[in-house]
């Protein structure tokens, strides 16, 4: 049962992550591809850990919170390049 | 008992699965990109949230090593949920709506994208006087 819902899940995330995709390629401002990305970065986060769950180890707490990390650093990176043109002043 | 933690779990990942796709698609669904900024902030995050959950249960109850790894990567996420939001609102602000369209903000400062920073009144922003 455990192994259907994990299954389930994974199948749920990543087709989330091709939603992502299209918006990312259809996205008529910047905003919508920023959002996309981070929405990806969120799915990503929870694909990692279902795999941990699948796998039954623990070794993918650490690649998870790390692409949480970068995924926020580069989102709030990559609105400032758009909003002033620069990221750091 | 096994049987009962099992189901607890899968209920767990099944809701995540769910969260998860109706964020993603409401993504591709909604019209104006502020509509847009409503599903994956709220739905997916709360989708990782019962990942994270989930996670936790099963590494505590059936595997019986309880960790606290995956709470961090919850509080992380939703810490930074909004703050990437209200990024990600003001550069859609600054690139597509003009100032006129705006409403009123109801102070004698202006919406911060478009206005100086009120801690820099050298800035040639708004002066009280």
């Amino acid at each position: 049962m455990l192994t259907f819902a994990t299954l389930f899940a994974v199948f749920c995330f990543a087709f989330g992550l091709l939603f992502n995709l299209w918006r990312i390629a259809r996205g008529p401002s910047n905003a919508d591809r920023i959002l996309a990305l981070d929405t990806m970065v969120i799915n990503v986060i929870a694909l990692l850990v279902l795999y941990g769950i699948y796998e039954s180890t623990a070794v993918y707490y650490e690649a998870s919170m790390l692409v949480a990390m970068v995924g926020f650093v580069s989102t709030v990176a990559y609105c400032r390049f758009v909003l002033r043109g620069d990221i750091i002043e | 008992m096994e049987f009962l933690i099992e189901a607890l779990i899968a209920f767990f990942l099944v809701i995540a699965g769910v969260f998860g796709l109706v964020g993603s698609f409401g993504l591709v669904k909604l019209e104006d990109t502020m509509q847009r900024l409503h599903a994956p902030t709220k739905a997916t995050t709360v989708g990782v949230g019962g990942v994270l959950i989930a996670s936790m249960l099963y590494f505590a109850l059936i595997k019986e090593s309880l960790s606290f790894h995956e709470l961090l990567i919850t509080i992380f996420l939703f810490l930074t949920a909004p703050v990437s939001a209200h990024f990600i609102a003001k550069t859609y602000i600054q690139s597509r709506v003009r100032e006129k369209e705006l409403p009123e903000t109801q102070s004698p400062y202006g919406w911060a994208v478009y206005d100086d920073s009120p801690s820099h009144p050298e800035d040639d922003g708004p002066q009280d006087d």
